[in-house]
């Protein structure tokens, strides 16, 4: 199968957006090889601003761009944009609902090498609580795709979760993305698994050995975690009476969170969540950590496994 | 407009001030106070803003970095017509436009909201930066604290003007010299701040901030100066024109009573008297 890292998804889409709309601008933190903002840089070198390393600033310059009508993209890794950066994100861009992309990458321990310091595990968490944002977490390069064209069709701040690491090419052209939609990718009356970002390939190949053992195993692709898709969520939980959540992120307050508050209230259904069980990641080769820290192909069947036993 | 007539709608915007912060029984005269003149230098005769029209893009923007001086911003956009003088009576509570620290989405005629030190002028350089982009010859003015500049946000956003020669951009600097906890070069020292922007690639002018003539002056020759922001170092007094709120640390973050409000609009309407 063939991988791309939605990072890479990111450069390419923001070059395409930007020859459609002159208004798009990005801005990003003296990371723009790694985030691949250098693409649209090269391309529209009068509408990128490097801000140097100085992710404050570079939120409220945003934000004021917004003010003035154009469209910023504010790129740098994950943890800066959501924890240095926070309170800007909070009050400049939120509050004021301007219409800033907050735009993400190296998200997640598939990081891997540069450690924790460098692995957001609490970005969705920090995003989803903040009123006014939306939270998209796309899980290829189409999907990454068509988020980024999403995100600049709609008027208000977003933030596009990205990775690192090549992932697999999971969707075509005809697939769509919907802000507020999730996706149902295989069908199942066991059990349903709620994924996203790089979660949801790893989902998909568990639910295909998990129907070689006799288990019929649905896969939703939640990428907007903000606005959720309650309906389908409800909908999947009370079919299969039994439900996973499967992301790279801490276990408090990401999708699994999400996808709890929803059913709790509306569709109590047993539950496991697969992620980070509250701990920072560490150095290493990315597929180590996946497997490590839990979130391996494994963990995702044995979660099934588990809940399926419970109901 | 005239400098007499300048300094009657100071004056008018100081009375505002007062009267807005009794009903709202909390709020800031002191650093309002201190930029009522700047501001109606920047409102009544430098920016060009249509009220009745609040987005008109062509509009020069202001951005108030020190947001908890918002009395100061709503009496000049009541007076200036961009809403209803009585809509000043609603300050900080519920259900009202005006609230504690300015909101862009609520009150006609602010362009952007802020509150938290420090951010304001990233989002001013924001904005210079669209209208160079767009061709557009408005510009930008950001009025912050002195006791703001030990936010570290601001010294990056004014490294980031120098670099991208952000002239179309003026900055004031409220000079006070008094914060929440005492005086500025007691509670963080800021000094020298003029050598600090200057070492930051900014132009500066130093004015007496209660100097109508002053003022007029450094902001004509701030739209002069090509290839770099000007910071126009303000020395003013905080609680100006009200005796005993002037340099007072107390009154930065409290309003006055019925009765001290009555004592402080007497001396203003006496100032205003003897302009005559």
């Amino acid at each position: 199968m063939a991988k791309q890292a939605t990072r890479d998804a990111y450069g390419k889409a923001l070059v395409a957006l930007g020859a459609e709309n002159e208004n798009i601008v990005v801005l990003d933190a003296d990371l723009s090889k790694s985030t691949k903002t250098a693409e649209f840089a090269k391309h529209y070198p009068e509408r990128f601003f490097n801000m140097g390393i100085a992710e404050a600033n570079l939120m409220g310059t945003a934000a004021g761009l917004a003010a003035a009508g154009k469209i910023p993209f504010a790129s740098t890794f994950a943890i800066f944009a959501t924890g240095r950066a926070f309170e800007q994100v909070r009050n400049s861009i939120a509050y004021p609902k301007l219409n800033v992309k907050i735009a993400a990458t190296h998200a997640g321990i598939t990081v891997g090498e540069d450690g924790a310091s460098h692995q957001a595990v609490e970005d969705i968490a920090l995003m989803r609580a903040v009123p006014n944002m939306t939270v998209l977490v796309p899980a290829d390069g189409e999907e990454t795709r068509q988020a980024v064209f999403a995100a600049a069709q709609y008027e208000g701040p977003v933030y596009i979760r990205m990775g690192r690491l090549d992932v697999p090419c999971l969707f075509d052209q005809n697939y769509k993305f919907t802000i507020g939609k999730a996706n149902v990718l295989r069908e199942g009356s066991d059990c349903v698994i709620f994924a996203n970002g790089v979660m949801v390939s790893t989902a998909l190949e568990a639910a295909q050995e998990l129907e070689e053992e006799g288990l019929k195993v649905a896969v939703v692709n939640v990428a907007s975690v903000k606005p959720l898709d309650e309906e389908t969520i409800v909908a999947y939980a009370q079919k299969t009476g039994a439900v996973v959540t499967a992301e790279e992120h801490n276990i408090i307050g990401g999708l699994g969170s999400a996808v709890a508050e929803v059913l709790g209230e509306k569709a109590p259904t047993p539950l496991v969540r697969v992620g980070l069980k509250d701990t920072f990641g560490e150095s290493g080769r990315p597929m180590e950590l996946l497997e490590k820290y839990g979130l391996s192909k494994k963990d995702v069947k044995e979660a099934v496994k588990a809940v399926i036993a419970r109901k | 407009m005239s400098v007499l007539e300048l300094k009657r709608r100071a004056n008018q915007i100081r009375q505002d001030i007062i009267t807005m912060l009794v009903p709202a029984k909390s709020g800031h005269p002191g650093g309002s106070l201190s930029a009522a003149d700047i501001l109606a230098v920047l409102y009544f005769h430098e920016m060009r803003v249509k009220p009745e029209d609040p987005h008109w893009p062509e509009r020069d923007r202001f951005v108030l970095a020190k947001g908890h001086a918002a009395p100061v911003l709503y009496a000049t956009l009541a007076q200036k017509g961009f809403f209803p003088r009585e809509e000043l009576l609603g300050l900080r509570q519920t259900g009202r436009i005006l609230q504690g620290h300015p909101d862009m989405k609520k009150v006609p005629g602010v362009d952007m909201s802020t509150g938290s030190l420090g951010q304001g002028l990233s989002a001013a350089n924001g904005m210079a930066l669209a209208g160079r982009l767009d061709k557009k010859d408005f510009r930008v003015y950001v009025l912050l604290g002195d006791g703001e500049m030990a936010e570290g946000q601001v010294w990056e956003a004014a490294m980031a003007a120098a670099h991208y020669k952000l002239d179309n951009l003026t900055a004031i600097l409220d000079y006070n010299g008094l914060q929440i906890d005492g005086p500025t070069e007691e509670v963080m020292s800021s000094e020298p701040l003029k050598d600090k922007w200057l070492a930051f690639g900014w132009h500066v002018l130093e004015v007496d901030g209660h100097n109508i003539e002053e003022l007029l002056k450094a902001f004509a020759q701030a739209k002069e100066i090509k290839g770099k922001p000007t910071l126009i170092l303000a020395k003013t007094v905080k609680g100006k024109g009200v005796s005993f709120m002037e340099n007072q640390v107390g009154w930065h973050g409290s309003a006055p009573n019925a009765e001290q409000a009555e004592q402080a609009l007497k001396e203003l309407r006496e100032e205003a008297a003897n302009l005559g």
